[in-house]
């Protein structure tokens, strides 16, 4: 028994709170106002989707917490623990078991499917935030669907860097409406957005901002005809379990130069290994 | 010289609280006629710059635009979008102070193809083609396409506004003081460079300024005002060279002759 109220937040807060996942769900990318509560953890470690999934949260639910793909990262296991403290309910490192997927810069490998809730923590919702300073001006151009900007950023990064550098956060268009700030995924997982079987919900709690992209919702990554979006990956395999079509962090191994390239999602990576596959840097086994 | 005003000006009245901005300015504005206002610092000038240009809501009065599509329609009454496109397509606006007309953290071809994004062009390479076209078109070298508005000179930073501005083929371009703040020798290139550009365009604008050598040499007409009235209007050479209102009179005669 926990001295807490179910999932920490107070049932007043997640009334509210699921008020605006609800107007984001029927406005997809639009960026709802929230009255974001103060959270026992510091802003920029995800509030924004630790109130999302308080309020999203139900006793039978199984919760599997990421960041930056992984299970095991500091964030992941603090919001996992907090959560199992505060609410009781199960958590899993398993994609396919979980009912609830919060995460931190990635959306997981294994395909999501019906009846899953992604669950996004979000830094800067704004996507015009670094071209036009103004929230009033922001939320105005987005009401007028104003979004030449927004080419403007693309059109410097092509003109500073011969091609579109911007690799995270990459802008999207959602149901050929709202211009909309994917949270720092990588544009490597820009399109697992588009079609997603799972809700997809945003939370940003500095910012105060909730939006969500509902199952099977168009949405297109914004370019140029002559220099289309590209989802970009190293171009290596995992070291570990041999994948080449999974998005990869790069990890320095030593001081000479030594490096290895492994799955940023370790459920993914360990469900490959389980299964057999084996990299370049697997330990041997001796059939000895 | 038939048919309709490109801009026809009703009875605009601006004020702050109890302070006169501006006062009942009636006046049209025919295709690829240059209007110069001119007057001392505080007479309403730019307040007037505003109402027509959209910036700032009039209490009183109309501005008519007659606009491709639709023919004469009140712009105040148009719809924000309406009038977002308008001011990104048909019309320009030039500030005084090219920080305020630049996007200062973008290069010099992102400055001038922002309109035509804005306008829905999605083809870099075309884009930038015509952005290139537009800076040689203003005098500024090819290879400056990259460099950021900071790294130019006042001069460049304000033919480079004018490029931002005139991309998208505007016929009313609103300017509002565009020398000021230049030296004497690079505002007589701007000037060149802006007669020539309204003339082979044909395009209209309204240009406010306190400068009278800037309105002899681009103004057709003129008008002048004090307090935020119009003293006076009529032909620029005319106003000038045979001024009838008092303050016009001070106003020419206070020009210093070298």
């Amino acid at each position: 028994m926990s001295d807490y109220n179910f999932a920490y937040l107070d049932e007043q807060t997640k009334r509210m709170i699921r008020r605006a996942i609800l107007k984001g769900v029927a406005v997809p990318g639009y960026q709802v106002p929230f009255a974001s509560r103060e959270m026992p953890m510091p802003y920029g470690w995800g509030t924004g989707g630790v109130q999302v999934t308080a309020a999203c949260l139900t006793p039978g639910d199984t919760l599997k917490v990421i960041d930056q793909g992984a299970d095991d990262t500091t964030n992941a296991v603090s919001i996992r623990k907090f959560f199992q403290r505060t609410a009781g309910v199960a958590v899993t490192e398993s994609t396919a078991a979980a009912t609830i997927i919060q995460t931190r810069h990635r959306i997981p490998e294994t395909p999501l499917t019906e009846g899953q809730i992604l669950v996004y923590q979000v830094p800067i919702p704004e996507p015009l935030r670094f071209l036009e300073p103004r929230e009033t001006e922001t939320r105005r151009m987005h009401a007028l669907e104003d979004y030449g900007l927004m080419h403007v950023k693309l059109y410097e990064d092509i003109a500073r860097n011969g091609a579109i550098a911007t690799s995270y956060a990459y802008p999207v268009k959602v149901e050929g409406r709202y211009v909309m700030d994917p949270s720092p995924i990588p544009k490597f997982d820009n399109p697992k957005l588009s079609g997603s079987r799972a809700l997809q919900v945003f939370g940003a709690g500095r910012e105060q901002r909730i939006y969500a992209v509902p199952p099977y919702t168009d949405v297109v990554s914004l370019d140029f005809e002559d220099h289309p979006f590209e989802a970009s990956k190293a171009p290596h395999a995992c070291d570990l379990c041999g994948d080449d079509a999974s998005y990869l962090d790069e990890v320095i191994t030593d001081d000479s130069g030594g490096r290895m390239f492994v799955c940023s999602d370790t459920d993914h990576c360990a469900g490959r290994q389980a299964a057999g596959h084996r990299g370049r840097l697997s330990p041997q086994e001796d059939a000895a | 010289m038939t048919g309709q005003p490109l801009l026809r000006v009703e009875g605009i009245t601006r004020t702050y609280g109890g302070r006169i901005g501006c006062t009942d300015v009636s006046f049209d504005l025919w295709p690829g006629e240059v209007m110069g206002i001119v007057g001392e610092s505080g007479s309403g000038k730019s307040t007037l710059l505003g109402c027509l240009a959209g910036h700032l809501p009039p209490d009183e009065g109309r501005v008519i635009f007659d606009t491709r599509a639709e023919g004469p329609r009140d712009v105040m009454r148009m719809s924000e979008p309406e009038r977002r496109m308008l001011g990104r397509t048909d019309w320009a606006f030039v500030h005084q102070n090219p920080r305020d007309g630049l996007r200062m953290g973008v290069s010099a071809g992102g400055n001038v193809g922002e309109r035509l994004m804005a306008v829905g062009a999605r083809h870099y390479g075309r884009i930038r083609d015509e952005a290139l076209d537009w800076l040689t078109r203003v005098e500024i070298a090819a290879d400056r396409i990259d460099d950021r508005p900071r790294q130019f000179s006042g001069g460049m930073q304000q033919r480079l506004q004018i490029a931002r501005n005139l991309v998208t083929g505007p016929r009313l371009v609103f300017m509002d003081e565009p020398t000021g703040g230049l030296d004497v020798s690079v505002q007589a290139r701007l000037l060149d460079l802006l007669r020539g550009l309204v003339r082979s365009m044909g395009l209209s604008a309204v240009i406010v300024t306190h400068d009278l050598a800037v309105v002899r040499l681009l103004a057709d007409r003129l008008m002048v005002m004090k307090g935020g009235r119009v003293v006076e209007q009529g032909l620029t050479d005319q106003v000038l060279d045979d001024p009838q209102h008092a303050y016009t009179q001070l106003l020419v005669s206070s020009v210093l002759q070298v």
